[in-house]
């Protein structure tokens, strides 16, 4: 028992076969710039999101006076966690990039798997968030609520709300690979402890 | 249910701890689950009750959950994850289905976040209007609907707090 120490457990990062790490790899690396791509458009777009338009109030005489509103992201704090959220999804993907290319010999201590792991369960619940928050508020805008007297905005600002849809969507599609990327590790991990443990434990 | 990267520490350790730690895990997890499920079960309710009729110069306004679809969405995710809790919680083939169950639960932290997340959203706007949209804050006319409504979103996030540390546990 006293033989059993840290050399012979062989659990860390790198412990598996170096053919299976690298097929299974490819498919995550795949997955997560496809992920750091989707956040990244929609960070940027609503992050760029900005209509300005010049209303006739009224008419006296001859004269119409006019007011210019503008709709920025910024009005909503909905549309600002987007923002958040995917520049943090971004930044989270392109650090897991990085590690995964370059830093190859990098394991802390033996918690490489556990901090990945942790931190992509983090970034998905926010992502998440963000992304259910900046939609519900996108669906208020466009069709309004009768019951508590707010009026559609989008019928005045199409530009704006088209871009910031579009920006809504890409964050879903970004969270849903995200998701898969987390999962695939989970999954393989578990796999893994299974397999050394000899029982599939739960 | 050690990850390999406890498991080197784990493995120090003799059969019999390695049995009671196991033990522990599983009765924390079990722990967790149930508060999770009735946290989720009260917050769907709350919301679900939550109904207002308020008369202003003989203007009926009448506040209920389902006027809004972000707090219909609450109400719905929170009573499939504390259906899904109860499920986990009555199955006896649980070694069989870790997958299912792994990734069932991943979806589900998903789905409560995101809930409490849209129904906040909407709260806020409730709460403190939006001057550059128009829109004029209904919790001054609706005391009680509000009111309610801040309480379920609360026992929404110890939901959500709680599926989310359920799932870093078991990592």
């Amino acid at each position: 028992m006293a033989s059993l120490g840290v050399e012979k457990a062989g659990f860390g990062y790198n412990s598996i076969g170096s053919s299976v790490r690298e097929r299974k790899m490819l498919v995550i690396v795949l997955l997560r710039s496809l992920s750091l791509l989707a956040t990244l458009a929609a960070a940027l777009v609503m992050g760029l999101n900005k209509e300005t338009k010049t209303f006739v109030v009224a008419t006296v005489g001859t004269s119409s006076i006019k007011v210019t509103l503008t709709a920025k992201f910024q009005d909503t704090p909905a549309n600002i966690f987007l923002v958040v959220a995917c520049a943090l999804a971004t930044f989270h993907n392109i650090l897991m990039l990085a590690l995964e290319i370059f830093g190859k010999k990098l394991d802390a201590n033996g918690n490489r798997f556990m901090l990945i792991s942790i931190l992509d369960i983090i970034n998905l619940t926010v992502l998440s968030a963000g992304a259910a928050s900046s939609a519900f508020m996108g669906e208020l805008a466009k069709n309004g609520n009768t019951h508590a007297q707010w009026n559609k905005v989008c019928d005045k600002f199409e530009k704006f709300c088209n871009h910031g849809a579009g920006a809504t969507l890409a964050s879903f599609i970004g969270l849903a690979l995200l998701l898969a990327v987390t999962l695939i590790t989970n999954l393989r991990l578990r796999q893994a402890t299974n397999n050394a443990n000899g029982n599939a434990s739960v | 249910m050690n990850s390999p990267t406890l498991g080197a520490l784990f493995m120090k350790f003799d059969a019999q701890t390695q049995m009671v730690m196991t033990k522990i895990r599983g009765i924390i997890t079990f722990l967790l689950r149930i508060i999770a499920l009735a946290a989720c079960v009260i917050a769907a309710i709350v919301m679900g009750t939550a109904h207002e009729t308020a008369q202003i110069f003989s203007l009926k306004f009448e506040a209920r959950y389902s006027d809004s679809p972000s707090f219909k969405y609450f109400v719905i995710a929170n009573s499939v994850v504390g259906c899904y809790s109860l499920l986990v919680l009555l199955l006896p083939f649980k070694s069989l289905l870790w997958r299912l169950i792994l990734v069932l639960d991943a979806i589900m932290t998903l789905l409560l976040t995101s809930s409490f997340s849209a129904a906040m959203a909407i709260a806020y706007v409730g709460k403190n209007g939006n001057s550059h949209a128009g829109w004029l804050p209904i919790c001054s006319q609706v005391h009680k609907f509000c009111d309610q409504t801040t309480a379920a979103l609360v026992v929404g996030l110890v939901a959500a707090i709680v599926y989310l540390l359920l799932l870093l546990y078991s990592l």
